[in-house]
């Protein structure tokens, strides 16, 4: 297989292709980027979902469930699952795979371990490029698996469309935990394991926090989400009346993942999101600010590569590190002076650019 | 612009029935300990299970655990699945478990890097795949 035809190859379906592109996007390899921006016009007509949650709280198994259930509905499926790696060695067990057993044998799920590599902000720009070179492959759905402890993995999983919180029953003090962050990503929260004590308190207390979260008294049912008909019926009512379109309730979803219970209505859940991102317009600002992160985070990157072959020629980190150590300037002064050329550089672009 | 993050990524796998998994661990962990990406794949695997793993993670190392002895068919069968998606050549195929003497051609002629037997070394079988790690 040659460097030339990988993009051909990927787009003709070949599954080491789409490996392999997978795999220089991780690389960061030479060419890497042009692939990508090649890939861009080939992408938008798959549906991407983010899974996340506590250690433990089932993802891995939901998602092979998801999996099963849209392979039954005749659509493929692509999913990247990623797992936390060492920040002494690098290295990472990623083990997610054996979790996946239900679509085994069938190469139309197309599951991808990833790990965190490098810098901060590296996996999510990762992520979203393996994203797009699974949905140029044509690809219906694609799963977004991560743990959800930090920034990072808040920022991996927003490049989701909709994005599904796992919530494990009694763990009432996690829903505290839960609030700053997770609440705002979440479009669904998933109760798994739904079939243990305490779930019913569980999905109570998410409950509390989405009414409490969303304004309280507005909602008055009590029973958003819960009622698996809410969304699946009434779909031109709520169009009509146009009020259900102005903000999104997520919905609570009890599942037990390791029978399959609920996981119909989850689906239903996430594509009643998908639809209410359409029909309310609110599709464009999200893929706008997708967009836009994306911009950043690229752009920082490739700044900080630019500084630090700039920082090289300047005499190395460690030797700046010494003169703070020493006492002889501090680190402000070390970052104004490494940034003063790239800063006189710009201004006099923007100068003749202004004439 | 942003610099090359190459990690070796490799497959640790149990083929077939037997359910002896401490050696696959220990490897799986030492892998992780040298820095590598290791993806585990879990007890019981049947061949096509493991080409399509190793094919979608496109790791640069499978290796492939078994001590029931089926390993004159179930290694073969690997390899073949490999080939059909064209990455039999540039994957380091190792086999770590109890393979008699005379099985150890065969399954080299299969396509087989190397053999690792019981009492090999942690740091013989990772200084192995530094130096025999496909270029891509």
């Amino acid at each position: 297989m040659s460097e030339e035809t990988l993009l051909e190859d990927l787009l003709a379906g070949d599954h080491r292709a789409l490996a392999r592109v997978i795999s220089k996007i991780e690389d960061r390899s030479p060419g890497a980027r042009e692939l990508v921006s090649s890939l861009y016009a080939h992408t938008g007509e798959a549906d991407v979902v983010g899974i996340t949650g506590s250690p433990g709280a089932g993802k891995s198994t939901l998602v092979d469930k998801l999996a099963e259930t849209y392979r039954k509905r005749g659509e493929t499926v692509g999913i990247i699952a990623i797992d936390p790696s060492s920040p002494y060695t690098g290295g990472a067990v990623l083990g997610d795979r054996i979790r996946m057993a239900s679509t085994v044998g069938d190469m139309d799920v197309f599951v991808r371990s990833m790990s965190a590599r490098g810098t901060l902000g590296g996996l999510s720009t990762a992520t979203a490029d393996a994203v797009k070179a699974m949905d140029a492959f044509g690809k219906d759905k694609i799963i977004i698996e991560t743990v959800g402890a930090g920034q990072n993995e808040i920022d991996i999983v927003r490049t989701a469309d909709t994005v599904a919180v796992l919530v494990p029953p009694g763990s009432g003090d996690d829903i505290q935990t839960l609030k700053a962050g997770i609440l705002e990503i979440a479009d669904v929260f998933v109760v798994n394991k739904a079939d243990r004590d305490g779930a019913d308190r569980t999905v109570q207390e998410l409950r509390e926090m989405i009414e409490l979260g969303h304004g309280g008294g507005v909602v008055s049912s009590g029973h958003h989400g819960v009622d698996p008909s809410h969304h699946g019926g009434d779909a031109g009512g709520s169009a009509g009346d146009g009020t259900d379109l102005e903000e999104w309730l997520p919905p609570i979803v009890e599942t037990v993942a390791t029978t399959g219970e609920g996981v119909d209505i989850l689906i239903e859940k996430l594509t009643a999101h998908r639809r209410y991102l359409h029909e309310s317009g609110r599709s464009v600002e999200v893929a706008r600010r997708r967009y836009a992160e994306e911009i950043r985070t690229l752009l920082r990157e490739d700044v900080n590569g630019l500084l630090e072959a700039h920082l090289e020629a300047s005499g190395g980190i460690d030797a700046l590190a010494d003169a703070v150590r020493t006492g002889e300037t501090d680190p402000y002064t070390i970052a104004d002076d490494v940034l003063e050329p790239i800063e006189r550089c710009l201004e006099g672009k923007e100068d003749t650019s202004n004439r | 612009m942003s610099s090359e993050q190459q990690s070796i990524r490799c497959l640790v796998a149990k083929v077939g029935l037997d359910g002896h998994d401490r050696g696959a661990h220990v490897i799986a962990r030492a892998f992780r300990d040298a820095g590598f990406e290791v993806i585990y794949s879990g007890l019981h695997n049947a061949p096509d299970e493991i080409v399509q793993a190793a094919v979608q993670e496109d790791v640069d190392v499978l290796g492939i655990s078994i001590l029931s002895g089926a390993h004159d068919t179930l290694v073969p069968t690997i390899m073949d699945g490999l080939a059909e998606y064209g990455a039999a050549e540039d994957t380091l195929v190792l086999v770590g478990g109890v393979v008699p003497e005379e099985d150890r051609a065969e399954l080299k002629a299969a396509g087989v890097s190397e053999i690792f037997g019981p009492g090999t070394s942690i740091d013989e079988t990772i200084e192995f795949v530094r130096q025999n790690v496909p270029e891509r």
